[in-house]
């Protein structure tokens, strides 16, 4: 059970990692088109959603964690900011998905930074 | 199992961050690639072709580099260089021939991209090209969960 677990949470960090990928890319001015940032969104709402939820199962599932250990706790204010973030960008891109705008680059990048503070705290893992 | 994982010495962390950081952006930006080859079968051959090159030589290429320098890293502080158990094998085996197919792949759409821009094709590249990706995507899924899996 735990392997599995922990494979499909990892997969789905893939997946949220992958959408940070060509979110980035569009921002930097990558001609990748309306596709691949509607696969981007899907990635992102599927990965988040595992990410999460299979995330606070391992907690549960292994011996040393604890849900309300303080890692695990900032993860889960880590993962709600970069939820937050990821609606900010598709709201600041508008309908017309105009991610070189402003305020989406920036939502962009604070999502990345938050996407990059969620795995050093899955790496580093402080307290635990 | 699950509370060895609990437990992993600091030495580790560094090149463990690398190697997944890279496993990561390498992933990623094969997905980018891949789902701009998709264009190519829709008619904006030069664009989507271009999309997937710079995608696989600016972002895929380092990252594998990055991903698989980190493993030999881990692979020494851990000691299983020398007598890799079946998982880390898995991890080299699946990467080692897929930066072949990147390679491959990265050429095919720099030529399709150049045939393209001047009008006389680049699909065939394009869809070569999105077929290795394909290839190689699967092969780091079986890799991702050899790594977290780490069958004997």
């Amino acid at each position: 059970m735990y392997d599995w677990l922990l494979f499909l949470h990892v997969l789905a960090a893939f997946l949220l990692a992958s959408t940070v990928v060509t979110y980035s890319a569009v921002v930097l001015g990558a001609p990748a088109g309306a596709r691949a940032v509607s696969v981007a969104n899907i990635m992102w709402d599927v990965g988040g959603l595992a990410t999460l939820v299979l995330g606070i199962w391992l907690a549960i599932d292994v011996d040393g964690y604890e849900v309300w250990d303080g890692w695990i706790l900032a993860a889960i204010v880590l993962w709600l900011i970069a939820t937050g973030l990821g609606q900010e960008v598709r709201r600041a891109a508008g309908e017309g998905g105009d991610l070189t705008a402003r305020r989406a680059a920036t939502m962009h990048w604070l999502r990345s930074l938050t996407v990059l503070a969620l795995l050093v705290l899955m790496i580093w893992k402080p307290g635990a | 199992m699950s509370l060895l994982a609990a437990v992993r010495p600091d030495e580790w962390n560094l090149p463990l961050f690398l190697h997944v950081l890279g496993a990561m952006v390498l992933v990623g930006t094969l997905v980018l690639a891949g789902t701009g080859l998709a264009g190519v079968a829709r008619g904006d051959g030069a664009p989507a072709l271009r999309l997937a090159y710079r995608s696989l030589l600016i972002g895929a290429l380092p990252a594998w580099i990055v991903m698989r320098l980190a493993a030999q890293w881990i692979a020494d502080e851990e000691g299983l260089a020398d007598e890799p158990p079946q998982w880390v094998d898995i991890g080299f085996m699946t990467s080692e021939p897929t930066f072949l197919l990147i390679v491959v792949a990265t050429i095919l759409t720099g030529l399709g991209a150049r045939k393209a821009a001047r009008g006389t094709g680049g699909g065939t590249q394009g869809r070569v090209a999105a077929v290795l990706i394909a290839i190689s995507l699967l092969a780091y899924v079986f890799a991702i969960w050899a790594m977290t899996a780490k069958p004997t």
